[in-house]
């Protein structure tokens, strides 16, 4: 799976789901990204902090190459993701966006009912004509079994996915990935327009979900990373500060900025 | 001293502004009211001047005596020809355009360019129009004066406005449901496929069909390019026209009707503008219900 050598500095290749190497990115001239330079580890929730525009969001989204979609994107460096580097000629993006998926802050379920966004991925990726019914359904019944869906929505898959409840919505986005068999799941602050029970049931899910997946969630509460993360990147102005374990990013941060941070004196 | 008035008590200057608001309300309402009134006469007089002459047989039969007798077929058949063809060729063409303008180009010089091209030509009058398509279509392309030398006049004129209603209609599409798409690696196409179009077809049909009733009522684009004073069809047959004919028209019968042809029956050209209102009333009327349709299917 891992082709690079030198892996990061946290443990050994073979355990890393996503590396980047003197990560830049601009959008038009303005610097976003400045020589990022991560490793994250395979099956872990990784959490990414830090104070708005600091580019935890602009980072996610390289992950999968989304960014070139929004324009006057410049990128510079290398990302590699299960080792491949993923600006390699020979890199399909659907195949990219495959393996590596995305949820969002507003929960965004496409205007179909519940059993066609599961469903919306396996019939884009199809080899040869629509999938198998048999096939369709399994799936619709693990993916939203594997979210706490199956149960409150088995009889109402025709329902429209945009009436659901916004917590429902938001576990739908994500039951919408795992059709795919994703590597990689990216959340751009998934939680922030839930309320408590929502996020708390988004951030169970996030927990019942690593190992299989890799998650990587930004957010912008300290406290949910601390609570829902395992290891922690703080971000600022466009740099990696610190990327440490969640508890001693914490308890034990090494770098002054992100002591002043989580302690809540900027951002 | 007087003694201050009471807290949250009506000042001066409360009172002048809600004076002011009352006026501005009144004054908003009796200009949207106006609007209505000059609607309401002309269609109100168009029908009473028209009604002696209204019937089936007027809609069904050719005109005869020198245009003073006899129906508006072969008008009426002409404009459905011509608006026909026109949007067969207008439609496809301008909402591929706004597809990829809307879906595709990114800020580049190019879609500058056609941006402005869009946009200068709406601002083209009708009768230059009329002499592009004399000079292109009827001479240059040998097509003669025709209906099909009529309607690609009459396309090229709707085109610009049917790209600018399809860009609105695809730009009311949330981006996030894009974002969804890209994110389970859909590409462009099946994004603007599965999602993008079916979420915004009833605004491009109405962006569509509203340029229906504007091509029926243009005159001079057509007069060079393949109206006629006069021409005798088969009546009741659909299929009385071929492409490469010439045809009568509403627009173009009604003006003839009234300038042109003397001692003419004082209800005739009523009737005729009567007919020509009806159709693009119809045409509008079919919009407006399809609209609700799509509209009662889409939810989000």
């Amino acid at each position: 799976m891992a082709s690079s050598a030198e892996g990061g500095a946290l443990s050994d290749p073979g355990d890393l789901s996503i590396e980047t190497r003197d990560l830049c990115l601009w959008y038009g001239t303005f610097q976003a990204l400045k020589d990022v330079t991560l490793s994250i580890r395979n099956g872990l929730v990784t959490s990414l902090i830090g104070p708005s525009g600091c580019g935890k969001t602009t980072l996610l989204r390289c992950f999968n190459r989304v960014n070139e979609r929004y324009g006057y994107v410049t990128t510079r460096g290398e990302i590699r993701v299960l080792g491949k580097n993923i600006y390699d000629a020979d890199v399909s993006l659907v195949a990219l966006r495959k393996s590596v998926g995305m949820v969002f802050q507003r929960p965004n379920p496409l205007p179909l009912s519940v059993y066609e966004n599961v469903v919306f991925g396996m019939r884009l990726h199809g080899e040869r004509g629509a999938p198998k019914k048999k096939d369709m359904d399994e799936a619709v019944e693990r993916a939203l079994g594997e979210v706490g869906l199956w149960h409150d929505l088995k009889d109402r898959l025709t329902m429209k996915a945009t009436s659901l409840q916004l917590e429902q919505q938001q576990k739908l986005c994500i039951a919408r990935l795992l059709p795919l068999k994703p590597d990689v799941i990216l959340m751009d602050e998934p939680c922030s327009a839930l309320d408590i029970e929502g996020t708390r049931a988004i951030e169970e899910l996030m927990w019942a979900l690593r190992g299989r997946y890799t998650i990587l969630v930004v957010t912008h509460n300290m406290a949910q990373a601390r609570r829902a993360s395992e290891e922690c990147i703080f971000m600022l102005l466009g740099e990696v500060v610190e990327h440490s374990p969640t508890s001693d990013l914490f308890l034990a941060p090494r770098d002054a900025r992100t002591a002043e941070y989580i302690e809540g004196r900027y951002g | 001293m007087i003694p201050s008035p009471a807290k949250f008590g009506e000042t001066q200057a409360v009172r002048r502004r809600r004076r002011e608001e009352r006026v501005a309300r009144a004054a908003f309402g009796v200009m949207a009211l106006v609007l209505v009134v000059p609607l309401v006469l002309i269609v109100s007089h168009l029908v009473a001047q028209a009604f002696p002459l209204l019937s089936w047989d007027f809609l069904t039969t050719n005109p005869v005596a020198g245009m003073r007798k006899g129906g508006v077929w072969s008008a009426l058949l002409g404009t459905i020809w011509l608006v026909g063809v026109s949007l067969a060729v207008a439609a496809p063409i301008g909402v591929l355009t706004a597809v990829y303008l809307n879906e595709y180009a990114g800020d580049t010089w190019l879609t500058r360019i056609i941006h402005l091209a869009v946009v200068n030509l709406a601002g083209v009058p009708s009768i230059v129009h009329a002499l592009f398509g004399l000079g292109a279509f009827v001479i240059f392309a040998h097509l003669g004066r025709s209906i099909l030398a009529a309607s690609l006049t009459l396309a090229i004129m709707t085109l610009p406005v049917i790209i600018a209603s399809t860009k609105e209609a695809l730009a009311s599409v949330p981006n996030s449901f894009r974002e969804a798409c890209w994110n389970v690696g859909a590409t462009r196409w099946q994004t603007i496929r599965g999602i993008v179009l079916p979420n915004s077809i009833s605004g491009i049909l109405t962006g569509v069909i509203l340029q229906v009733s504007r091509a029926a009522g243009e005159t001079a684009p057509i007069m060079f390019t393949g109206a006629v004073f006069y021409k005798k069809i088969e009546a009741g047959n659909p299929f009385a026209y071929g492409l490469k004919d010439q045809c009568m028209a509403l627009s173009m019968h009604l003006y003839t009707v009234t300038t042109q042809v003397p001692d003419v029956p004082h209800a005739l050209p009523y009737a005729i503008a009567v007919v020509l209102l009806g159709t693009t009333l119809l045409v509008n009327a079919t919009s407006i219900a399809l609209r609700v349709y799509l509209r009662s299917r889409k939810k989000w």
